[in-house]
């Protein structure tokens, strides 16, 4: 059997009075695309925040590359996250720095003794890799969304994670750039050998990228296996509809 | 660890609930940044471009205002000292105020109202806009290089931003006085410095480092612990200015009332 990378078992997360996951159990392989499904406000971010550290579970046991996350001081969490890339749904680059200052930011503050030849090498390789070599003096504000995201992967990329984590990478993307995203999650995949949890709500996107689909409703993995398994043969009427609605309604 | 606060009954009443945790949650930002100013990696270049940004770029602004502050308040105060014979004590009664109120004073509203908003404002875009959690899934320290960069600069260029409104106040004064009462630039600036103690410039540094500190702090903490999207960073903005400003008006208060009681020992 291959290596688990993420090992989730009955994790549990509410805020307030909603309770958001209800005790979620998941594994991620070394080498291997999850594409989670679900609903807005189903908590699918919450769990791949929950992974880095951002949040905390209230209960259930979360074991990234073998380690318990809410166990773990903040020097070992940070050593932890530099293995962890993190592709957030609005690409989140820092608004008053170019692309070139994006990307070294967390390039200097957690590789020491790069000479700055070194660094500049390192990131038009990676802006090279995501098709955005012109862009390295650019502003955020000046970008596409597409291009934004590339960016956002390509800072992701920059500290070489064994994991990437992709929060909705084709929200709010025409379908063209939403295939180029598609390709770009695969490609990222092949050449940098990661294992990769792909949130999102569209299907063509998780049809494209995704090894293995989990369908999360009601703070539960109601179905779990390749696309077919998963939506030819669904149980769940909501299941279903959630294809329905992908791939009849849109 | 679970967010139940509101699950929980209200003690006093939910304002008043909403108050002390606010109260708890500003004394453990202030502790942290106390924590973390001296724990490295130290963001120089940061610490640096803040202070450009917070002293330098407020230049403009500080010069015309401690001008006209100088000036007005010379005109202003020019007929109540004529009437008793006493406008030669002009210098001395502008130096006095400037240097021991009105140039901390002004200078810390201004910038207040400048950097507060300015420092909450784009603290917040960049906490509803996830900046903050990319600074910290890659390993970054956000709270040292957001917050106690900018309080830092806050902090030192507040003082020499207050001596330099000093300066340029005494130097609209000095126009005023020049005109009206034929004075010379030597002999007003002579009448100053007699006029003013060493005891006058040290509290003015002093709580002018205050002043910085709460400005810095103040619009960083609720720019940080802002929400709900863009109407979450217009409020972090507007309340980092009002309550900055409060407290200053406080501080000076205080300020005034210990350096009252070291004079009269």
């Amino acid at each position: 059997m291959e290596e688990k990378v993420v090992e989730i078992k009955g994790l549990k997360k509410s805020f307030g009075d909603l309770k958001v996951l209800q005790g979620v159990d998941l594994d991620l392989h070394k080498g291997e695309n999850l594409v989670v499904l679900g609903k807005s406000g189903s908590g699918k971010s919450v769990l791949i925040k929950i992974m880095v550290g951002l949040l905390r579970q209230d209960a259930g046991m979360m074991k990234v590359l073998g380690q318990e996350v809410s166990t773990l001081n903040t020097k070992a969490l940070n050593a932890l996250r530099l293995k962890i890339g993190f592709s957030f749904q609005n690409s989140a680059l820092y608004d008053s720095m170019t692309v070139r200052e994006n990307m070294e930011f967390p390039l200097v503050r957690n590789v020491k003794n790069l000479t700055r030849g070194e660094i500049t090498k390192k990131i038009e390789g990676l802006l090279d890799s995501v098709g955005l070599p012109q862009s390295i003096n650019q502003m955020p504000s000046e970008l596409s969304g597409g291009q934004k995201k590339r960016i956002g992967v390509a800072r992701t990329l920059i500290l070489n994670p064994e994991i990437m984590l992709y929060d909705e990478p084709t929200a709010g993307l025409d379908p063209i750039t939403c295939s180029e995203i598609n390709n770009l999650i695969l490609e990222v995949k092949e050449r940098f050998n990661t294992s990769s949890i792909v949130i999102t709500h569209d299907l063509t996107c998780a049809k494209d990228t995704g090894d293995r689909m989990a369908v999360l409703l009601d703070g539960q993995f109601k179905a779990m296996g390749t696309f077919e398994e998963v939506f030819t043969h669904a149980d769940d009427q909501r299941v279903k509809s959630f294809y329905d609605y992908n791939f009849i309604h849109s | 660890m679970s967010e139940k606060e509101d699950d929980r009954k209200p003690f006093l009443s939910k304002k008043f609930d909403k108050f002390f945790t606010g109260l708890a949650n500003a004394w453990s930002f202030v502790r942290r940044f106390f924590s973390e100013v001296f724990i490295p990696p130290y963001e120089f270049k940061e610490i640096i471009h803040q202070c450009y940004r917070i002293g330098v770029e407020s230049l403009p602004l500080i010069s015309l205002t401690g001008f006209i502050v100088g000036l007005v308040f010379t005109n202003q105060s020019r007929p109540s000292l004529s009437e008793f014979g006493a406008a030669s004590w002009l210098p001395s009664l502008i130096s006095i105020a400037v240097v021991r109120a009105m140039g901390p004073l002004v200078t810390a509203l201004i910038a207040a109202g400048k950097v507060g908003s300015s420092i909450g404002a784009e603290i917040g875009s960049m906490k509803v806009t996830e900046q903050i959690d990319a600074m910290e899934v890659s390993a970054t320290n956000p709270f040292n290089f957001l917050v106690v960069s900018r309080v830092l600069a806050t902090t030192l260029m507040i003082p020499l931003l207050v001596m330099y409104t000093d300066f340029v106040a005494l130097m609209g004064s000095f126009l005023s006085v020049n005109a009206n009462e034929m004075v010379s630039m030597s002999t007003f600036f002579v009448q100053v410095f007699e006029s003013i103690t060493f005891l006058d410039i040290f509290s003015s540094v002093m709580k002018s480092i205050l002043f910085g500190f709460t400005i810095g702090i103040v619009g960083c903490y609720k720019g940080y612990n802002s929400s709900k999207g863009t109407e979450g960073v217009g409020q972090a903005a507007n309340s980092a200015v009002v309550i900055s400003m409060f407290l200053i008006f406080i501080e000076e208060l205080l300020s005034l009332q210990i350096v009252n009681a070291i004079r009269g020992m």
